[in-house]
């Protein structure tokens, strides 16, 4: 594959290259990667006030465990995880809790969530900590597992899938391979290049971790080739580890993908619609490797990472180890951000990432990348044309699609056929965009036809539902219709039989008689009161009979 | 007390041939066009198009006596899906029925409530709660927003309120059309 090697370039004589493949298509574009990456990773100043969305990862949002007005110590657990694909939130640092309202978070469509405000005492006070250290090795996988989940680490590579999920294949599962995600193949990213090069032991320890927890036989470090440091670095940081292995991958965007990663490693394509573990390999995030560490090693949740700030309305674009709920507006300040000539604001990079409406968001746990490009320095925006059906797009799309096919159905609301298409095996690489010399927004397409889809999921699940209460509730009526019927013909046949006609006229003469006899005794009442009056009898004295006049009230 | 006895028993037995006649009555017979034109329709359960139910608007479609174009819930997409299925050709909702409103969902203001149980003698769906005398609430996830529990309430304690969007409903929005060259 590769020629003779470079003498100068290669200090040390490296593993022998292990084979690989190469998936299809996949685009190069400028990668703008150096003006942040020559810089050594700074810690963000502490903000005065931390917003925590409750919704930072996929899953349920997480709940809610203290109250406005509450004292929290750094890394308290602020909010739990709610069901099995969910993470708990903890506070970045110590402070008052001033609000749990919605707000808006960083997500395409720029709405509000229930969000947990943090007014920081500057003290950046710890919680009591227990590290685990050495001894997770004796712990089972599912309890190794159970710390990782409390810690509210999901991946860092820009998905937010709560890790302990990923750790746990199944038993039924063997994992062959645990492969570590340091590609970074999308353009400006550089924060999983500096966390390679600043904290490679972090990485390895929580490796072997995560090997532990997965009972995998090898662990492969996946980097892309434009990054000899980060490569460099993690090779001497493996030094002695039995099946650990640095693997140098071929730059190419999208690389970094998980099943096109896969495949460059072990020439395995991952069923449609299916999971990595399938075919026994299990994909992390450097990013995610490093968190698994300070979890075990320092007790430490997950509550801060690495970002990159960076593009051209940045004058001093760099990474920070930014606290998980800090203010976009602060880090942008801190790497002197011209706010006025901000055009657009991107949160991730150019290729899969989406436009921010306001610099006052937090991070969350997913951001990786904060591009902010100058309006300035904007190229104009391109015209769209209408498609030439030049192929272009299928000839990048690393998914094998048809993207030319995908957009007409599209474009034509026909979603049943986009989905014939294999819409949903479309990871929104961006690819196909960037070739089109229409300047389609191709992936737009794509993403408002799987929205679509879902949406209409959705309602026929809800109209199935209602379906199903207003029959039943139709059935309900009928039988409440059938029971008072039936209640009404079983109390007439209840009377018995000698009595139909007969017994009712009966009744109804004892009833007329009953009446007859009260209407009696009034009169008489009445009739002795007014005999009473007549004669006024001497005023202590009791009638003559005994009776008392109010004696007709009884009747 | 054999009175009584025979009493029970007869009504154990009444009830028995009742409730049996309840199910024949209500086992939706497999017509598979109806059942078809049925899956399509948003069950509402609204009666705007003129039936007193989706299913038996299905019923009159499949009989002939219903156009396609009377739902108003369904709107465009229920038309489509319509026209596709019975091989016709689409056409615009018939005014007559209604216009396409954002999807709604009905709220009680509990503190006006006065506990009637009009209303939910009025929901098609049973998605209210509540008792005599007591203040009802909305079911909203099971409410389909018929508005048919507006109209019953004395003191018109029951508003309609658009369904918001969160980020668990958020769809991304269609591309603006192409331009033309020039
Ligand atoms: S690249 Fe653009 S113009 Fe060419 S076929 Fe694909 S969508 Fe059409
Ligand atoms: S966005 Fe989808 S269709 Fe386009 S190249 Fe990437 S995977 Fe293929
Ligand atoms: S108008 Fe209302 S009742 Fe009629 S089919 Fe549509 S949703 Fe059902």
């Amino acid at each position: 594959m590769s020629g003779p090697a470079d003498p100068i370039r290669l200090p040390p004589e490296p593993p022998p290259k292990p084979r690989l493949w190469r998936f299809s298509g996949g685009v190069s574009p400028p990668y703008n990667k150096t003006m942040s990456s020559v810089h050594e990773t700074t810690v963000a100043r502490l903000p005065a006030r931390l917003i925590l969305p409750l919704h930072q990862h996929i899953g349920e949002a997480a709940d809610p465990l203290v109250k406005v007005g509450d004292q929290v110590l750094k890394g308290q657990q602020i909010a739990r995880a709610n069901g099995y694909v969910s993470a708990p939130v903890h506070a970045p640092t110590s402070g008052r809790i001033t609000s749990i309202a919605e707000y808006p978070i960083p997500h395409p469509s720029g709405l509000s969530a229930l969000c947990i405000v943090v007014d920081s005492d500057g003290r950046d006070q710890w919680r009591e900590r227990a590290p685990l250290g050495d001894q997770f090795a004796a712990l089972e996988p599912s309890a190794l597992r159970n710390v990782i989940r409390e810690a509210g680490i999901v991946g860092l590579g820009g998905a937010g899938f709560p890790t302990y999920i990923k750790l746990n294949p199944g038993h039924d599962k063997v994992i062959d391979t645990l492969v570590v995600n340091g590609v970074e193949c999308e353009p400006y990213i550089t924060c999983d290049d500096r966390l390679m090069r600043e904290r490679p032991s972090d990485i390895i320890q929580g490796l072997i971790i995560a090997r532990h927890a997965l009972q995998a036989r090898q662990c492969l470090i996946a980097i892309e080739e434009n990054k000899p440091e980060a490569i460099e670095a993690m090779r001497r940081a493996i030094e002695g580890l039995e099946n650990f292995a640095v693997v140098p991958v071929p730059t190419l965007y999208p690389q970094g993908d998980a099943k096109r990663l896969i495949k460059t490693l072990t020439g395995k394509e991952v069923p449609s619609n299916g999971l990595s573990m399938q075919i026994g390999v299990v994909v992390v995030n450097v990013g995610t490797a490093a968190a698994i560490y300070r979890a075990i090693y320092h007790d430490e949740p997950l509550i801060s990472r690495y970002t990159t700030i960076t593009g051209t309305a940045v004058a001093a674009p760099r990474n920070l180890e930014v606290l998980i709920g800090t203010p976009i507006r602060e880090l942008l300040e801190q790497c002197a951000a011209d706010s006025s000539d901000l055009g657009e604001l991107i949160m991730g990079g150019p290729m899969m990432g989406f436009a921010l409406q306001s610099i006052d968001l937090p991070v969350i746990k997913t951001t990786n990348c904060l591009l902010a490009l100058a309006r300035s320095k904007q190229p104009p925006a391109p015209t769209v044309m209408p498609c030439i059906r030049c192929g272009a797009c299928m000839d990048a799309c690393p998914v094998n699609l048809m993207p030319q096919q995908m957009y007409w159905h599209a474009k034509a609301k026909d979603f049943e056929k986009t989905q014939e298409y294999n819409l949903f095996d479309c990871i929104e690489c961006g690819c196909c965009s960037y070739v089109c010399p229409s300047h389609l927004p191709l992936v737009q397409y794509y993403r408002y036809a799987k929205g679509e889809i879902w949406t209409a999921e959705r309602e026929r699940e809800k109209a199935d539902l209602a379906r199903t209460r207003h029959e039943s509730r139709q059935a309900r009526l009928e039988r409440e219709k059938a029971e008072k019927e039936a209640r009404r013909k079983a109390k007439q046949a209840a009377m018995p039989q000698d009595m139909g006609q007969q017994g009712r006229e009966a009744k109804q003469a004892e009833i007329q008689a009953a009446m007859d006899r009260a209407r009696q005794r009034r009169d008489e009442a009445i009739a002795r009161v007014q005999h009473q009056r007549e004669p006024t009898p001497p005023a202590s004295a009791a009638a003559p009979d005994g009776s008392r006049p109010d004696d007709d009230h009884q009747t | 007390m054999l009175a009584a006895i025979l009493a029970l028993g007869l009504l154990a037995v009444a009830f028995g041939l009742m409730l049996g006649f309840a199910s024949i009555r209500f086992k939706v017979e497999g017509d598979p066009i109806v059942d078809k034109i049925d899956a399509l329709l948003p069950q509402t359960q609204c009666g705007q198009c003129g039936f007193p139910g989706c299913r038996p608007y299905a019923t009159a479609i499949a009989g002939g006596e219903a156009d396609i174009n009377q739902c108003p819930p369904g709107g465009e997409t229920t038309i489509i899906a319509l026209a596709d299925l019975l091989g016709r050709d689409p056409k615009p909702l018939n005014p007559e029925n209604g216009a396409v409103k954002p999807k709604m969902v009905a709220i009680i203001d509990e503190n006006i409530c006065i506990g009637c149980t009009l209303c939910i003698q009025a929901c098609p769906v049973d998605a209210i709660l509540g008792a005599a005398k007591h203040m009802h609430t909305i079911i909203a996830a099971e409410c389909t927003g018929c508005e048919l529990c507006v109209a019953p309430c004395p003191v018109d304690c029951i508003s309609m309120v658009p369904i918001q969007h969160n980020i668990l409903t958020w769809k991304w929005p269609a591309p603006p059309p192409d331009m033309r060259p020039g």
